[in-house]
């Protein structure tokens, strides 16, 4: 078991949006996060990667890498200055494997700048490999992206649940991974009984 | 952490030339004292410590803002703040790369700006060992700033206030150090050091506090 | 039943409209009764004729200055490390308050000065220190005022108080080297405590009793207050 979480609330600021979230990861694991806008996918998300109060998250092994809606990356820097930033702040050498996996050669020294949509995208995608994390945090990691290079992030994460790491999603598209579990987030939704700010509870004056 | 700070080293010179900005800023402000007050030698000598501490402050606050907007704009903060770099080491290395990039080239160009001001010829070394030592606690108490309102935008000015009282008592010992014919300057400059070492040991918790809250 | 019970909203509404009145009504006699004891009631001093007699002003409102941050300073360590949201609101509301105070504490101090020392205004530690308090006020409430999620505004503002007491703190020593330093002559020696004797001291006392009581007062209708505008906020968020 790589990741087990039980009777997680996440806010959005002062806001209740998810409630009661229990999940469990297994390595090889693959789980989609289905729901509408607004449903709370990124602030689950957000809240396994850490970003927010981690009360009620167990990791069993600590390696999370997580990509979220902006890229992360430096345009004023090439692709290998950027790609070896990272292999410094995770302390791994496998930067060329990833440079070559992902079809990254040609473009190593260019501006991040330059780049279109889709090869900044698969810059995003290159920390996750870089960072040999076990567990891959990734919301809709394939919007605004063409076929191809969905595809693409898609066989990187299937690869990924194969060498038995794990993968959380959120996405709207219809991924092909074998071994994919879909949670749906309304079955998390808030009831009006589970709303608990503090500043309503009691009587009023 | 080492690759976070040479990172931000190569960013700032990639972005503008990197110092080059702080230094004009400096020259700027310290030229405009003989505008504002005349440039009668003997008035400028009795004020020159103040005006170089002045200016040299001020022109850290310049590019204060940009230790952590720039990456909070591009997600690589959230990024960084899932990695195993704690965020207190996170803030280290943003504030040493500051240092570097300004409160470094301030000391040296504060000499210079010195003879402009007509300094007193006893009180260069003291200059330079009081900013050396004490442009680090502006750096990292800037970076406690720009942490705290890295999620406001176009937060220049609320930065501004709220870090310019925390560098009064790096300012007031800074500038007394250089002062001919104030007591002991060893005692103050040792003062202006524990000031800047007790920032750079503890600062960087209080960043940590304020970042995580502006992630969640 | 301990103190952190309080610390739930609807709870401390209930206790602070209970005490609400008896507080006010307290702080204002003792404050009135005090004022009125000194101004009238004291012999003048023979030395510093009526004018030292915004003492009984001056005096508690310089001490509720430094006491409004310190309680401040608490109730923020109380929101970061457990997480109650009135003490948060209770610090958000003592700022104001205490800028107010300090405002008083610097405006008596310079007609105090003036009769006396010829100036309203001097460069020494002490008022040096009240410049600076008043600063560091300013730059929290400005903070509150800048972010828009509650809950953020409380972490950081809270963080915030804690660095810069420390940084008052040390400002408050640095000012000891730093007018040594300036060659202007004799600084002042506003030496409060000197020469105090009984016929001052006991309505000193009173006023500065009703002054606390007072700043308690003012600091739990405003804390009501805040916590009225959180409700607003949650319901408004509930109905969408």
């Amino acid at each position: 078991m790589l990741l087990n979480v039980t009777n997680l609330n996440c806010r959005r600021g002062p806001k209740l949006i998810i409630a009661n979230v229990s999940l469990s990861v297994t390595a090889g694991e693959c789980i989609i996060l289905r729901g509408p806008n607004g449903s709370g996918k990124t602030t689950l998300l957000r809240f396994l990667a850490g970003l927010s109060d981690n009360a009620g998250i167990k990791t069993y092994n600590n390696s999370i890498a997580y990509s979220g809606h902006l890229d992360g990356v430096k345009s004023t820097l090439t692709v290998n200055e950027n790609l070896s930033f990272w292999a410094g702040i995770y302390a791994t050498n496998n930067l060329d494997k990833v440079i070559k996996k992902l079809n990254l050669e040609d473009l190593s020294n260019n501006l991040v700048g330059e780049l279109s949509t889709g090869q900044k995208r698969r810059l995003g995608l290159a920390r996750m490999l870089i960072s040999n994390a076990k567990i891959w945090l990734m919301d809709e990691p394939t919007s605004s992206l063409d076929t191809s290079t969905s595809s693409l992030i898609f066989e990187a994460i299937n690869l990924h649940c194969k060498n038995d790491g794990a993968a959380i999603i959120s996405t709207h598209i219809n991924l092909n991974i074998p071994k994919s579990r879909v949670l749906n987030m309304e079955d998390f939704a808030v009831k009006r009984e589970d709303e608990d700010d503090p500043f309503l509870k009691g009587s009023f004056q | 952490m080492k690759s976070l700070i040479l990172r931000d080293l190569r960013l700032a010179v990639r972005s503008g030339g990197g110092f080059a900005l702080t230094l004009s800023f400096f020259l700027i402000v310290v030229m405009m004292v003989p505008f504002g007050v005349g440039a009668n030698l003997d008035l400028l000598a009795r004020i020159a410590p103040g005006v170089l501490w002045i200016g040299a402050l001020l022109s850290c606050l310049l590019s204060l803002d940009r230790i952590f907007q720039l990456d909070w704009e591009d997600g690589t903060l959230e990024a960084l703040a899932t990695s195993p770099i704690p965020l207190s080491g996170i803030a280290t290395a943003k504030a040493t790369a500051h240092w570097i990039i300004t409160g470094l080239p301030i000391t040296i160009a504060a000499i210079p700006l010195g003879y402009l001001l007509n300094l007193e010829t006893e009180a260069y070394i003291w200059l330079v060992a009081s900013l050396s030592v004490g442009t680090p606690a502006l750096s990292f108490i800037g970076a406690f700033g720009a942490a705290i309102t890295v999620g406001i935008k176009r937060g220049g000015l609320l930065l501004s206030l709220l870090v310019l009282p925390l560098y009064i008592p790096t300012l007031m010992l800074g500038a007394q150090c250089v002062t001919i014919g104030s007591e002991t300057p060893i005692k103050l400059l040792a003062l202006v050091a524990a000031i800047s070492l007790f920032c750079i040991a503890l600062i960087p918790f209080a960043c940590a506090i304020a970042l995580r809250a502006n992630l969640k | 039943m301990s103190l952190w019970e309080y610390a739930n909203p609807a709870k401390f509404m209930a206790l602070s409209a209970r005490i609400l009145p008896y507080l006010a009504i307290a702080s204002s006699c003792l404050l009135l009764a005090g004022l009125f004891w000194g101004f009238f009631l004291t012999p003048a001093d023979y030395k510093q004729g009526s004018t030292v007699k915004i003492i009984f002003l001056h005096v508690p409102a310089a001490l509720m200055a430094i006491n409004a941050w310190l309680m401040m300073l608490v109730t923020s360590l109380v929101w970061l490390i457990r997480r109650h949201h009135v003490s948060a609101l209770a610090a958000k509301a003592a700022a104001p308050i205490g800028i107010t105070m300090t405002l008083i504490a610097i405006a008596t101090g310079a007609i105090w000065g003036k009769p006396m020392w010829g100036t309203y205004w001097a460069w020494d530690p002490r008022l040096t220190s009240f410049m600076i308090l008043l600063v560091f006020y300013f730059g929290y409430l400005a903070l509150w005022e800048a972010i828009e999620d509650k809950d953020t505004a409380a972490d950081l503002t809270s963080t915030l108080c804690i660095v810069g007491s420390i940084f008052a703190l040390l400002s408050r020593y640095a000012v000891n080297f730093w007018s040594q330093g300036l060659h202007q002559g004799a600084s002042l020696s506003l030496d409060k405590e000197q020469h105090v004797d009984n016929t001052f001291y006991l309505p000193l006392l009173v006023c500065i009793v009703g002054m606390v009581l007072l700043f308690l007062t003012l600091v739990l209708i405003r804390t009501r207050t805040e916590i009225r505008s959180r409700r607003l906020i949650a319901l408004r968020l509930r109905g969408i």
